[in-house]
């Protein structure tokens, strides 16, 4: 077991965190601005996936299948949240959970209807394919650096946009004190619409980066959904900070977890037996991680109150 | 009463003894010490604001006080929850109906006298068929004057019968003292007065902490009455000496109308 | 209360007329059907009990459901193969005999139930809904890459498991054995809504602090409730898995939990016969729209979506009116 493979490791599982953390940042944005939980995120990653798969078939441009990703997500997203969401916002948990799922089985099958059963492929352009020698000497895909980088500017510009800029101050102020702001004139349910799509944006980001290295495919969002919310139950529901240190959190732990703990139990026991019981044991490795995280703090890392 | 209940070999019911809660900056309870003796109704008073929730929270077990402590019966019970403050025998009303809304009257009766009984809760006998709970329940609904609506759905109720069944649940625990938290909240001249006299007769049962605005009440029955003012209680005494007490009238009734 | 009680009457003899008549009309595949719907009615049945009494919205309980799949296959599995499961404290070969493969069953989801719930009851609201889903989604990767049992291929029995006094090869006697279970389930259903652990559970539900002032502790009442619901979808799981001789990662997918939330939502939360009435139905789309579209999920979601949208009571809210009072 080299250096250079533990760090190749690390920066994989920091990849794949900083994926978790554009997925997370919307569903723990909406669940602290509206109370929501959104179990369709997922869809929205789906969504934004295949917009770019058929844009980049289309175009065979990377970037306008990007750009394509974030609209198609976004425009899916506002569309959901005027004619369904927003009428959950008074519900009970178990009404947004139904709705949400219903919205899964909507976009799940019509997705399939227009694009078929089989998956699509999302090619990584020439000029981000291939390996690139960081310093130490270790040869990691440019791509997936490309993705780290781009997550990490994406989080950066969301950290900005909700301690700096207007729209973040009444997106706090929406956190706080929903009438209150309804009463300082700002139009509340136009405000939910744009941080309903800008998460459905960030999601359908996600979905298309990830679309390039996996396959795009129906149902693609939801084994991402479920892991999202293991990061924002650990970084406590509704603070982005929680999400971004949860979504580095389980991305390493998945990651080294899955490498690295069968060939620990290697050491221990004969083969065949070490890798079969570490691969079971590392696939439940995030899921133990947030169990001890609730025992210690019911609420997540950076969560107020349950 | 007053004398006895004061003189000094008797055990208070319910001693708090310099009870400090802070939220940020703000010190809800300041430094509080009260006490609670058979026999008598100790009214706890103070403008909106003055902290008597948050009194009343960490003497029923629902918020932990940053310091000081909370004597039950004699036994110090700072550290336990509600639930095993419940069952030593502290028998509390809400403020704002906490009633199971979508139970009958005699639902929620019987749901106190369950809880109080001790007994296991069971999975196959139809409670509501429990004739020892019965009586209970009934008892308590028949003494609040609310047995004739024992079968309506407590979310039919008219504000002042959710206020009766309250005081009818906190009956079935059969507590040591009671802690109520605004009774009279919301019931009109002859329900408070109605209700001034159960309470006049019932603290012969059971002590009670009682917390209310409506001052004709408070100087009708409370043998004793503590003024609470910015979370401290700034004077303590019969109803005489707080109506002459100057810092009281100063603070307390010089600037709050009461309504 | 009266009108209920006959519809409930109604629903339960047509659930037990219809593969009578397919028996009569020579139809096996109804009869298989309508086994379908006992079986996931009874998982309704016990998530019921948390959600409809309990008020705990478990999006988790394809674990259970998935736990007593996985007991009948695996107890099934070494039976047929003759390798032994363990061979101390003694020799256990596995079991092709239903009442010890519903045991293990009921003991394994309530285990597992017990632990998921002692975690996940110290938190409430969303992070409950969460960690319930988190943690079926946990045993669903588990049976992925645990090849001992098939992985993510499954397990597959060659033989229906036996009952004894009966041929569970034949349709309408293994459709006996589950609806006999269903009728059970929903007895002692009504009988905890009506006890005294159900009263309390029904109250922790509405008001939590009263629940407390009157002496009784909440997690408790959750706990226990979670452990039965849990043990009943368990139960269910081993009879879905014996009706398709196979057991599958799917089973324990958090589909399968949204699948089991929709028969109780569809017929109605919190009424007894709500499962029953939601299982019937879900059954009886897939069969008709699964015959007209492919795609017939998109219906599903539709009805699903306008339901809770606009008609919150389910079917039978919609038929009835709202609930009475437990009696």
């Amino acid at each position: 077991m080299s250096l250079i493979l533990i760090l190749e490791q690390i920066l994989n599982g920091l990849q794949f965190g900083v994926m978790l953390f554009l997925m997370a940042a919307g569903l723990t944005l909406v669940f602290g601005v509206m109370g929501l939980i959104n179990l369709a995120h997922g869809a929205l990653y789906m969504v934004g996936a295949f917009a770019a798969a058929a844009v980049a078939g289309l175009t065979g441009s990377f970037v306008l299948a990007l750009i394509a990703s974030l609209a198609a997500a976004a425009a899916a997203g506002a569309l959901v949240e005027v004619t369904v969401i927003r009428r959950l916002y008074d519900r009970d948990h178990l009404d947004q959970v139904l709705a949400t799922f219903a919205l899964i089985l909507i976009f799940s099958e019509g997705t399939r209807w227009i694009f078929g059963s089989f998956p699509l492929f999302l090619d990584v352009p020439d000029y981000l394919s291939g390996p690139v020698t960081l310093p130490g000497g270790i040869k990691y895909p440019l791509y997936r650096l490309a993705i780290i980088v781009i997550g990490l500017v994406v989080g950066a510009g969301l950290f900005w946009l909700i301690a700096r800029t207007r729209i973040g101050i009444q997106i706090r102020a929406g956190e706080a004190d929903r009438e209150m702001i309804a009463a300082l004139g700002v139009d509340i349910s136009k405000l939910y619409t744009l941080v309903f799509a800008l998460g459905a944006a960030l999601a359908g980001l996600a979905g298309a980066l990830v679309g390039a290295i996996q396959s795009v495919q129906v149902g693609m969002g939801e084994p991402v959904l479920i892991l999202a919310f293991v990061v924002i139950v650990i970084g406590g529901i509704g603070s982005i900070k929680g999400a971004l240190v949860g979504a580095l959190l389980v991305g390493l732990t998945d990651t080294l977890g899955g490498i690295f703990l069968p060939r620990l139990f290697t050491l221990m026991m004969e083969p065949a037996q070490a890798a079969s019981l570490g691969a079971s044991l590392a696939s439940m490795l995030i899921y133990i991680l947030m169990a001890a995280v609730l025992l210690v703090r019911p609420s997540g890392l950076f969560g107020g109150s349950a | 009463m007053t004398d006895t209940s004061l003189s000094p070999p008797m055990q208070p019911v319910l001693r708090v003894e310099h009870l400090s809660k802070s939220f940020g900056a703000l010190k809800a309870s300041n430094d509080v010490s009260l006490d609670l003796y058979p026999g008598e109704i100790h009214a706890l008073i103070g403008p909106n604001g003055a902290g008597k929730s948050t009194l009343i929270k960490q003497i029923s077990g629902g918020l932990q006080p940053d310091m000081g402590r909370i004597e039950l019966l004699g036994h110090d019970v700072t550290a336990l929850d509600t639930v095993a403050r419940a069952r030593m025998g502290l028998g509390r009303t809400f403020q704002i109906s906490s009633l199971a809304m979508e139970f009958s009257v005699l639902q929620n009766a019987v749901l106190g006298a369950l809880g109080a009984c001790g007994k296991s809760l069971g999975f196959f006998r139809n409670v509501m068929k429990d004739k020892a709970l019965l009586e209970v329940a009934e008892e308590a609904l028949s003494r609040v004057g609310l047995l004739q609506a024992a079968q309506q759905r407590t979310a039919d109720l008219s504000h002042g019968q959710r206020r009766q069944l309250e005081v009818a649940v906190a009956l079935t625990l059969k507590p040591r003292l009671f802690l109520m938290d605004e009774p009279m909240a919301g019931l009109g001249a002859s329900g408070s007065k109605e209700l001034t006299g159960f309470l006049d007769q019932l603290r012969y049962e059971a002590p009670i902490l009682l917390v209310e605005h409506d001052m004709d009440a408070v100087f009708a029955l409370a043998d004793r009455i503590s003024v609470l003012v910015y979370g401290a209680v700034i004077a303590t005494g019969t109803a005489d000496e707080i109506r002459n007490h100057p810092e009281v009238r100063r603070a307390y009734l010089g600037e709050e109308d009461e309504t | 209360m009266g009108r209920e009680r006959l519809f409930n009457l109604a629903v339960i003899l047509a659930l037990l007329a219809v593969p009578l008549l397919a028996l009569a009309l020579d139809e096996p595949f109804v009869i298989t059907l309508a086994t379908k719907v006992a079986i996931l009615a009874l998982a309704g049945v016990g998530l019921n009990i948390a959600l409809g009494l309990g008020g705990l919205v478990s999006l988790g309980h394809a674990a259970f459901f998935g736990i007593g799949g996985y007991a009948m296959g695996i107890l099934a599995a070494h039976a047929q193969n003759y390798e032994p499961l363990f061979s101390w404290p003694f020799l256990f070969e596995g079991s092709n005999q239903m009442p010890l493969i519903w045991l293990v069953a009921v003991l394994a989801s309530a285990a597992a139930a017990l632990v998921i719930g002692a975690l996940s009851l110290r938190t409430s609201g969303v992070y409950f809904i969460m960690i319930t889903l988190a943690f079926g989604q946990m045993l669903y990767y588990f049976a992925i890459s645990w090849s001992a049992y098939g992985g993510e291929d499954g397990l597959s029995i060659w033989v229906r498991n036996e009952m004894p006094g009966l041929n569970t090869l034949i349709p309408i006697q293994f459709f006996g054995v589950c609806f006999a279970l269903l009728c059970g389930a929903l007895l002692f259903s009504a009988r905890l809504a009506g006890s005294g652990f159900g009263l309390a559970l029904s109250a922790a539900r509405q008001t939590e602090e009263r629940v407390e002032t009157v002496g009784l502790q909440p997690f408790k009442l959750r706990l226990v409730a979670f452990v039965i619901s849990g043990a009943i979808t368990g139960l269910a799981g081993a009879l879905f898995a014996d009706l398709n001789r196979f057991v599958s990662p799917t089973m324990l997918s958090w589909h399968t939990s949204g699948e089991i939330m929709i028969f109780v939502i569809l017929g109605g939360v919190g009424r007894l016969y709500g499962p029953v009435v939601g299982a019937a139905v879900y059954i009886l789309l897939e069969h008709l729209l699964g015959g007209i579209s492919e795609y017939w999920q998109i219906f599903l979601g539709l009805l699903l979506l306008g339901m809770v949208l606009f008609a919150r009571g389910g079917l039978i809210g919609a038929l009835l009116g709202r609930e009475v009072a437990h009696d």
